[in-house]
C-alpha cells in the first residue's frame, strides 16, 4: 500500500522518548483524580484535548451536562455462575483498576449514582459470553461498570452500544492471577450520539487481557483504553477497528503502563475513513517504567483514507526508562486508497465498487482474524460490508 | 474472429507538471490466434502502449482509435475492457494485502465469465493450472502478490491468463527478471493459450531471449513512440545480432 502517502492536513508522528522532559504525565493538564473539581474546564489547547471538538461534547467537559435519569438502558445477560449487581457509590470494588485521567472521566466518576458490578468467581471458565447491551433513547448518563474475574477465571464480554445518547463512563476490568478476559466493545451508535469513556484494565500475574474496540457510529466517540499490571507474566492485546464516516469524530487514546517486569503488550488499531469531515484520532502511549525489565511491547496504527476531506491524527509514543527489555516498537501509517491496487483488480474484470470492497475488506480482515471469537468476527465482517455499501453506493 | 485494431494512437502522460507525448501514432492489428512481438529499447513507449490499452488512468489518449471486434475500447472502463476480452499481464503486479489468491481468482473469473464458476470444476481447474505452472497449492491461500518472488508474480499472471482465456493477451515484459527455468515454465503457459487458437498475443519485450520459447508470427520494432519496422521472425534475429542502435540513432529520444 502507498503508506508513505499522508493526506494533506493529517499528522502521523512518532516518538521514542528516553527520560525526556515531556512525558505523558507532564503533558496532562492535571494528575489523575476521581474528583471532577481537580480538573480545570478544558479550553481545547491542552495536549489531551487538542484533537477533540469540545463544542460537540454536549457539555460533558464543562459540567453543564446533566443526567436525565432515563433515556439509556443497560441490560446485562450473564451465564450461570456469574454475579451481576447494582451497587452504590461507596462500594469498595469501584475504581480499583484505574483513576480518571481527564475531566470527562472524572465527571463520570463524580456523577454516577449506581454502578454495575459483574463478577466471575475464581476458576470459573465460562463457555457463553456475558452480554451487556447499552441502548440510548436520547438520554444523558454517567456510568460505571466493573468486570472482575477471580484467579484463573475465563470470560468473554461483549458490550454493545446502540441508539442515541450522551454518555460518559468508566469501565474497570480487574483480572485475578492467571485469568483470561476478552472484551469486545462495539460502538454502533446512531449519528448524534456522544460517548466518552475510560477503560481501565488491571492485569494480574500471568493473566491475559484482550480488548477489541470497534467504533462505527456516533457523532463524537472518545475512548481511553488503559492497561496496567499487578504482577509479572501479564499479557495485554488491544485491537481496534474504526470506520469513520463523514462528520464523525472517533478518537482512541491508548495507554499501556508497563509498571511490572516481564509483561507483554500488543496493540493493533486499524481504521478506514470516508467522507467530508471524517476525523480519526489515535494516540498510542506506552510507558516502560524503570522497574519493568523484560517488557515486550509493540503498537501499530494503520489508517486507510478512502475519500478526500477526511483527516487522521495518529501519534504513537513510547517512553522507555529501562533498556533491559525484550522488545519495544511502534508503527503508524496513513495511506490513501491505492489506485494501483484498484487498477490491478479492475484489469481482471472486477467492477470498481467490488474492487474497493475487496481492498478494504482485506485491510481489516487481518485484524478481524486475530479476534479469535468466530461469531464476533463474522458480525464485524458483515458490519464492514454494510459500511462499504453505504460508502460506494 | 476477434481482432484488436489500433489506429494512429497518441498518448500523453503528466510528468513534472508537463504533458509529455509518449505514443506518437501507433498502428497495429492483432487477430485471434496471431502472436505479435513488440520489441524496443527502454523508454520507447512499449509499456505505455500496454497500459494505455488496459486503460490505466495515468495515461491520456489524445488521438486515434482502439477497437476490439469493432467495439470502441477507449470508451470502456478498465474492468469493461477486461470483460470484453483484453488481458494485460503486468510487469510489476501490485500487492493486495488481505485478499487471498483463491478469492481474487474466483472473483475475477466470475466477473469475466459473467457467472460464478461451479465450485467443484473450478477448484479442479485452478489446481491443474497451478500444477502446470509448478505452483505449490499453498499459493492459493497467500495474499495477492504479497511477498511473492519475481518468478512467482509472473507465474501468477500467467495463471490468470490461462484461467481467463482472453481474446487478446498483452504480455508486458513478462520475461524480465526470470531465470531460465521460470522463463520456460511461463512460456509454456503462454504457448498453451496460443495453441488454442482463440487468443491473439501481444508480446512486449526488451530481449529476444523469450522468443526462443514463444515463436512470434510478426515482429515489430518500437522506437520513439511508434512502430518503426515490422517483419517476420527474422527481424528478431536481426535485433539479436545488431541491437536497437539502428533505430535509436537519429534523434529519437529514449
Amino acid at each position: 500500500m502507498a503508506e508513505q502517502n499522508i493526506p494533506v492536513g493529517s499528522t502521523t508522528a512518532g516518538s521514542i522518548a528516553v527520560a525526556a522532559e515531556s512525558t505523558v504525565a507532564t503533558r496532562m493538564s492535571a494528575p489523575p483524580s476521581y474528583d471532577v473539581a481537580d480538573f480545570p474546564v478544558p479550553h481545547g489547547r491542552e495536549e489531551e484535548w487538542r484533537f477533540t471538538p469540545l463544542e460537540r461534547l454536549r457539555g460533558l467537559h464543562d459540567g453543564t451536562a446533566v443526567a436525565t435519569g432515563e433515556g439509556l438502558k443497560v441490560v446485562v445477560e450473564a451465564p450461570e455462575g456469574v454475579t451481576v449487581e447494582n451497587v452504590g457509590r461507596d462500594d469498595a470494588r469501584l475504581g480499583k483498576a484505574g483513576t480518571p485521567v481527564d475531566r470527562v472521566a472524572a465527571q463520570a466518576y463524580s456523577a454516577f449514582e449506581q454502578a454495575s458490578v459483574v463478577t466471575v468467581p475464581k476458576e470459573t471458565v465460562l463457555t457463553e459470553p456475558i452480554r451487556i447491551a447499552v441502548h440510548g433513547e436520547g438520554g444523558t448518563a454517567f456510568g460505571h461498570q466493573v468486570i472482575e474475574l477471580g484467579a484463573f477465571a475465563e470470560a468473554l464480554v461483549v458490550i454493545d452500544h446502540t441508539g442515541d445518547a450522551v454518555l460518559a463512563a468508566n469501565i474497570d476490568y480487574v483480572l485475578g492471577d492467571g485469568a483470561k478476559l476478552t472484551v469486545v466493545s462495539v460502538q454502533d451508535w446512531d449519528d448524534k450520539a456522544v460517548h466518552v469513556a475510560q477503560h481501565n484494565a488491571l492485569v494480574g500475574r500471568d493473566a491475559s487481557f484482550k480488548s477489541v474496540v470497534v467504533t462505527f457510529g456516533g457523532d463524537v466517540v472518545r475512548l481511553h483504553p488503559r492497561v496496567s499490571y499487578t504482577g509479572p507474566g501479564g499479557e495485554a492485546e488491544l485491537f481496534g477497528l474504526y470506520f469513520t464516516d463523514a462528520g464523525q469524530h472517533q478518537e482512541h487514546r491508548l495507554l499501556v503502563d508497563h509498571n511490572t517486569p516481564h509483561c507483554r503488550s500488543h496493540v493493533v488499531y486499524k481504521g478506514a475513513l470516508q467522507g467530508e469531515g471524517a476525523h480519526a484520532v489515535w494516540i498510542g502511549d506506552v510507558l516502560i517504567e524503570a522497574k519493568a525489565e523484560g517488557t515486550d511491547t509493540y503498537e501499530m496504527n494503520r489508517n486507510l483514507v478512502l475519500t478526500d476531506g477526511s483527516r487522521v491524527d495518529s501519534v504513537p509514543n513510547l517512553e522507555i526508562e529501562t533498556g533491559e527489555i525484550v522488545g519495544a516498537g511502534h508503527a503508524s501509517t496513513t495511506g490513501r486508497f491505492d489506485d494501483e491496487q484498484l487498477f490491478y483488480l479492475m484489469a481482471r474484470g472486477i467492477p470498481e465498487h467490488e474492487a474497493r470492497r475487496l481492498v478494504v475488506r482485506g485491510f481489516f480482515a487481518e485484524l478481524v482474524q486475530q479476534i479469535g471469537v468466530p461469531d464476533i468476527e463474522e458480525r464485524l465482517l458483515v458490519k464492514i460490508e454494510e459500511e462499504l455499501e453505504a460508502a460506494v453506493a | 474472429m476477434a481482432t484488436l485494431e489500433i489506429r494512429d494512437l497518441h498518448v500523453t502522460v503528466e510528468a513534472d507538471n508537463a504533458t509529455k507525448e509518449i505514443l506518437k501514432g501507433v498502428d497495429l492489428t492483432v487477430k485471434q490466434g496471431e502472436t505479435h512481438a513488440i520489441m524496443g529499447p527502454n523508454g520507447s513507449g512499449k509499456s505505455t502502449l500496454a497500459y494505455s490499452l488496459a486503460g490505466h488512468p495515468k495515461y491520456t489518449v489524445t488521438g486515434g482509435t482502439v477497437t476490439l471486434d469493432g467495439e470502441d475500447v477507449l470508451a470502456m472502463s478498465v474492468d469493461e475492457r477486461a470483460r470484453a476480452g483484453l488481458f494485460l499481464a503486468m510487469q510489476y503486479p501490485v500487492e493486495v494485502p488481505g485478499v487471498s489468491v483463491s478469492n481474487f481468482l474466483r472473483t475475477s473469473a466470475t466477473a469475466v465469465r459473467g457467472e460464478a464458476p461451479k465450485l467443484r470444476t473450478w477448484v479442479k481447474e485452478v489446481k491443474e493450472n497451478m500444477e502446470r505452472l509448478h505452483m505449490d497449492p499453498s499459493f492459493a491461500e497467500r495474499n495477492v502478490n504479497e511477498g511473492f518472488s519475481g518468478g512467482e508474480k509472473k507465474r501468477h499472471e500467467i495463471l490468470q491468463l490461462e484461467l481467463l482465456k482472453p481474446q487478446v493477451a498483452i504480455l508486458d515484459e513478462t520475461d524480465s527478471g526470470l531465470d531460465v527455468d521460470a522463463l520456460r515454465i511461463v512460456s509454456e503457459g503462454v504457448n498453451r493459450v496460443r495453441e488454442t487458437g482463440e487468443t491473439g498475443t501481444l508480446l512486449i519485450t526488451h530481449y529476444t531471449r523469450i522468443l526462443r520459447y514463444i515463436k512470434p508470427d510478426f515482429v515489430h520494432v518500437f522506437s520513439g513512440g511508434r512502430i518503426v519496422e515490422s517483419g517476420g521472425p527474422e527481424l528478431a534475429d536481426k535485433l539479436e545480432n545488431e541491437g536497437y542502435e539502428a533505430y535509436t540513432k537519429g534523434g529519437v529520444s529514449a
